[in-house]
């Protein structure tokens, strides 16, 4: 799993990344109440608005962490927006994208990395 | 002596309580009620009004009656009294306490002022009546104008505006049209200090500016440096809140509107905190462009539980050829409306709204004005500031000012840093307050300040009732820093309801009543 | 001054406790240049009866609608509000508090917005409505806003049975947002020519019903048209008490009804302020503007209700909002309100046809003067006259024999080349005497 400094987590699978955002960017976000999914056959480029994740006093955007076209979105996020906070780094997914070129995931930060940067905020 | 006794009277000392509070039966608390819905009150054939039946079916609508049930309650009008006078004292209000909402302004009401706008020439009357009929109400709009053009110092004003952020809308579309005229359209860029409204950014981006924010000074001001180095040719305008909503008057308010002037742009200034200065400074003597006036904050009208408020906007020179239409003129023998763009309108910008605006606020504002007339205003500002240097001042070994140095103006700013390590946030504290028979301040905003508390007490608030508060305050803050978290994590309470759940609203909204 | 309550001796004290010697040191970062040291070259303080007897001549100056025969109506009407409305928000805690920011301390506000949107989405036969905007003009340019929002689209048709000041409020916001208006010229019957103006390029289709030439429409084939180009249809309303007769938006199709609620426990106040009603389907609303009020519970389990789903508002989004709407119409919407639950669903339906009859005898009584033709088909409670002299002079002529006789279009939109058409009302308030006065007026100026 990789991180980019604006909290969002990337796992490649072949050539197809699930993105979601971090157990830290959850919790500053407080209790989730509503999650905009991209529509599947979009295209974005790195740092695009992918999706849009809402809390009661805030609303934010999270950015794609990198290029490529939405082949999937998580649409239990619809009914259920608490799985953002109860499994951020898994059911709490936003969307799987099909990397147009995978060495941008490599450049993120790995676990260890992310960690480090936390720390320094 | 013969005294006639009633034997079986009651006794008039109060009985023997014990420590047990135990809660009531039936949800309600003594003088609060619990009180249900119209739809679950009311009766779905009653009504509260007596009207004579048509004496004729609609036969000419064949096709486009409406047949189904609509869905309406009605009530008689004693249970429609009382469902309203049920439901009212469950809010605060500032007739009942000091209110002091950082940035909203909440003053007295004057009660003279409601009189005035239900005179039938102002309320009875209709905006599409030939204006020969209606020659005292454009003259009162002619004179309010007057007003607000000699208090800002401005020569021309938009009276249609409906609120302050109708008003932004309103000066950003003049400068929108002042610089296509210009042919400077290509200007894209909106600057706003981080410390902004949300509504200036909101108001840029809905005219299709692109917003860019100004840093702050460690002292609570726009940065000069920042703000030059961010002015360029395409800066359409800036919109800056002078005081500002830290409370702080903007020293180099000069400067910034020399630096926007030089770049081509214009200064819209955010004017929600005028009251500050009324009678005082002059806007126009700063260097503004344009700028909004919500006369339900500093001309007194009621705020009303979220309006209706209204917000001319005074305007410079520069953009006045550009104001929207409708406007009032003055003819040597009456006045008249100028309501097409056309002739002398031809360079307005277009229309805000159906109508000429807020009159009813027009009447209330107008009575507030003359009443106090030049001398009462300019004492509005400084005891305005009085009152909220009294508090900055009565506080501040306590709790921590976010500016420590030197006087704010209207509204006093602390920090959450005095309640570091206590375990009670800004917003418990807050909710202590309404315990405590307070309205809270203004919470978290503006941004730039960790956990901010804006106090706002305004010039309507006696000596006594600022130390009330004072007194309340002090004893709350004491009582955080001496570990009593219970008090505050909980709290309110004693109001009519304890922390409503905010994420079960928005997680499955239920934003109407619906029959089981 | 009677609003000040310090006194000198409090001034003393408490600067003395700031620690500064006088108020001038309170302002010591006002530029020098911009202190001003007298007053404002304005009078000074006057006392009650000194304002009173002022606003009372100006008022005495303007031709109060209940005090004459009254026709005028073409976006706000004269209706008799039950005198409970006006004692009722005048109550401290409803005229004098803030936008309910604190839900413990302002359920009273809160409970009241949340049985308006109830009422008003009955009312507009739609699923869900917001806490109210400024007027129905606003409301109307902020819908088509948000259907471009949902559409992703760019261009909206405006009937041409809209209100023209409707229009040219559309259109002042929308060309701020790089939005294009196709705005069709003025017809009193307008269905197939807005039907032929869909495309597959449009956001949006904007009709009014009644229209303002008080033409009904029902708009159940606009709407089949509009949903089929993929776009929304906003239907507009500016007499709210045509829901109480007329088939509602939400039958008829309608994706975002917005109307002016003043008909609806709110004076004429020369135009302002009115309350905007916004209403739409459930499965929009995160893309509406202005407040909404949802139900909750508090932390003891009982039931409360709370401003809601606020990221989508300017305090919260700032730049993204989708709006800039804050201060709204709290105080008109309390008042709409009130006077809907003392009429009730009886109540509207009965006054709504009074409406109408006396509708239908204005026209029966105009019909019969010479020079005047009817030309609205369908209506509610008001329509369109075609008159053999221009409309604006006659206007004039009726107010100069004590009638206020309607709105002539031409005021509305002088460049429509309708100088002939008036548009005339008649609502429950208007009585037998008033029509024949106007008749007999009418008679004469057309002679």
């Amino acid at each position: 799993m990789r991180f980019t400094k604006d909290h969002e987590w990337v796992e490649l699978d072949g050539d197809v990344a699930t993105v979601g955002i971090t157990a830290y960017a959850a919790e500053q976000l407080g209790d989730v109440v509503f999650v905009e999914v991209p529509d599947i056959g979009k295209t974005v480029s790195q740092g695009d608005g992918l999706a849009v994740v809402e809390s009661v006093k805030a609303a934010s955007d999270v950015y794609a962490p990198v290029s490529g076209e939405v082949v999937e979105a998580n649409g239990d996020l619809g009914d259920a927006p608490e799985t953002v906070n109860a499994a951020p780094e898994a059911g709490g997914w936003f969307a799987k994208i099909k990397v147009s070129d995978p060495s941008q995931v490599e450049a993120l930060m790995d676990r260890a990395a992310y960690e480090a940067y936390l720390g320094a905020l | 002596m013969s005294t006639t006794m009633n034997t079986v009277g009651r006794p008039t000392a109060p009985a023997q309580t014990n420590d047990f509070v135990h809660p009531t039966l039936t949800g309600a608390r003594g003088l609060l009620q619990d009180e249900a819905l119209i739809f679950e009150l009311g009766g779905w054939d009653k009504t509260g009004v007596d009207l004579p039946s048509a004496d004729r079916p609609a036969d000419d609508l064949d096709g486009l009656l409406r047949t189904d049930p609509i869905g309406l309650p009605g009530l008689s009008e004693p249970e429609a009294v009382r469902h309203y006078v049920r439901l009212s004292q469950k809010n605060h209000a500032i007739d009942l306490a000091l209110y002091p909402l950082g940035s909203c302004t909440m003053k007295h009401n004057p009660r003279l002022n409601e009189k005035m706008a239900r005179l039938p020439g102002f309320s009875d009357i209709h905006p599409l009546q030939p204006v020969s009929t209606v020659q005292g109400a454009l003259e009162l709009m002619d004179r309010l104008a007057h007003w607000l053009k000699t208090l800002t110092g401005m020569p021309a004003v938009a009276m249609t505006p409906k609120a302050g952020a109708h008003g932004e809308l309103c000066g950003l579309l003049a400068i929108k049209a002042a610089h296509e005229a210009n042919g400077q359209g290509h200007r894209k860029t909106v600057l706003c200090p981080t410390s902004a409204h949300g509504t200036n950014p909101a108001t840029a981006a809905f005219v299709g500016y692109s917003v860019v924010e100004i840093a702050q000074t460690e002292d609570g001001r726009v940065d000069l440096a920042d703000l030059a180095s961010k002015l360029g040719p395409d800066v359409a305008a800036i919109m800056v809140t002078n005081p500002n909503t830290c409370g702080l008057f903007e020293r180099d308010i000069v400067e910034i509107a020399r630096l926007t002037h030089a770049a081509g742009a214009y200064f819209y200034c955010d004017g929600a905190n005028f009251n500050a200065i009324v009678g005082r400074v002059r806007p126009g003597d700063l260097g503004v462009d344009a700028m909004h006036i919500n006369l339900h904050k500093t001309f007194s009208t009621p705020h009303g539980g979220g309006g209706p408020g209204a917000g001319p906007v005074v305007l410079s020179e520069a953009l006045a050829a550009f104001a929207p239409a409708p406007w009032v003129v003055s003819h040597g023998d009456g006045f008249a409306l100028v309501e097409e763009q056309v002739g002398e309108a031809a360079a307005a910008f277009g229309r805000m709204s159906a109508f000429h605006g807020q009159m009813g606020m027009f009447v209330r504002a107008y009575a507030y004005m003359r009443s106090h007339g030049a001398d009462g205003l300019r004492q509005v500002a400084e005891d305005a500031v009085l009152n909220a240097n009294y508090i900055k001042a009565s506080l501040g070994d306590l709790m921590s000012p976010a500016f420590p140095d030197g006087p704010c103006m209207h509204e006093a700013l602390f920090d959450d840093a005095w309640l570091e390590g206590t375990g009670v946030t800004t917003l418990d504290f807050a909710k202590a307050m309404i315990d405590e028979g307070f309205h809270p301040m203004t919470m978290y905003f503006p941004l730039v300040v960790h956990g901010a508390m804006l106090i706002e007490p305004t010039e309507t608030e006696s000596k006594q009732e600022l130390d009330r508060f004072v007194h309340a305050l002090r004893l709350l803050a004491q009582a955080a820093k001496a570990g009593e978290v219970d008090r505050f994590k909980g709290a309110p309470f004693h109001a009519p309801l304890r922390r409503l759940d905010e994420t079960l609203a928005a997680r499955k909204p239920k934003l109407r009543w619906r029959a089981e | 001054m009677r609003y000040l309550p310090l006194t000198p001796d409090d001034r003393a004290e408490m600067l003395s406790a700031i620690g500064v010697s006088s108020v001038d040191d309170l302002f010591v970062d006002v530029p020098a240049s911009a202190r001003r040291t007298g007053f404002v070259d304005l009078p000074r303080v006057a006392g009650e009866l000194e304002v009173e007897r002022e606003l009372a001549a100006l008022s005495a100056r303007n031709v109060a609608a209940g005090s004459v025969p009254f026709f005028v109506g073409a976006g706000a009407y004269r209706h008799h509000v039950p005198a409970t409305v006006d004692h009722i928000i005048q109550r401290s805690e409803f005229l004098t508090s803030y936008t309910p920011y604190q839900p413990e301390i302002a359920q009273g506000t809160l409970q009241v917005l949340f049985e308006f949107q109830t009422q008003v989405a009955a009312l507009t036969g739609m699923e869900v409505a917001n806490a109210s905007l400024y007027d129905g003009s606003t409301a109307t340019a902020e819908a088509v806003m948000m259907a471009k929002r949902v559409t992703k689209r760019n261009r909206a048709v405006m009937s041409g049975g809209v209100h023209p000041h409707y229009v040219a409020t559309t259109e002042t916001l929308a060309h701020a947002e790089g939005m294009d208006v196709t705005a069709l010229p003025a017809a009193v019957d307008a269905e197939d020519a807005v039907i032929e103006a869909i495309d597959a390029g449009v956001a949006c289709v904007v009709v009014q019903t009644p229209n303002v030439f008080g033409t009904a429409t029902d708009v159940t084939k606009i709407a089949e048209a509009a949903h089929a180009a993929g776009a929304l249809l906003i239907v507009v309303t500016t007499e709210a008490m045509s829901f109480g007769l007329l088939k509602s938006p939400g039958e008829m199709g309608a994706d975002i009804a917005v109307a002016e609620g003043q008909s609806i426990g709110n004076a004429l106040n020369f135009g302002g302020p009115y309350v905007g009603l916004f209403a739409c389907r459930e499965k929009l609303v995160r893309q509406a503007p202005g407040r909404l009020c949802g139900e909750t519970v508090d932390a003891d389990g009982r039931r409360g209700f709370v401003l809601t789903l606020s990221t989508r508002e300017q305090h919260i989004r700032r730049d993204k909002a989708t709006s800039n709407i804050c201060t709204n119409s709290g105080l008109c919407a309390l008042a709409f309100s009130i006077h809907m639950s003392l009429l009730g669903e009886t109540g509207l339906r009965q006054v709504a046809a009074l409406n109408h009859q006396r509708a239908r005898e204005l026209k029966a009584a105009l019909e019969g003067v010479k020079g005047v033709e009817v030309l609205t088909p369908r209506f509610f409670n008001e329509f369109a006259v075609k008159l053999a002299k221009p409309a604006a002079q006659v206007v004039q002529s009726l107010a100069d024999r004590g009638v206020l006789g309607g709105v002539p279009y031409s005021r509305l939109a002088p460049a429509a080349g309708l100088d002939d058409v008036l548009l005339v009302a008649a609502t429950e308030t208007v009585t037998g005497e008033d029509i024949a006065a106007f008749q007999a007026a009418l008679t004469e100026v057309m002679a």
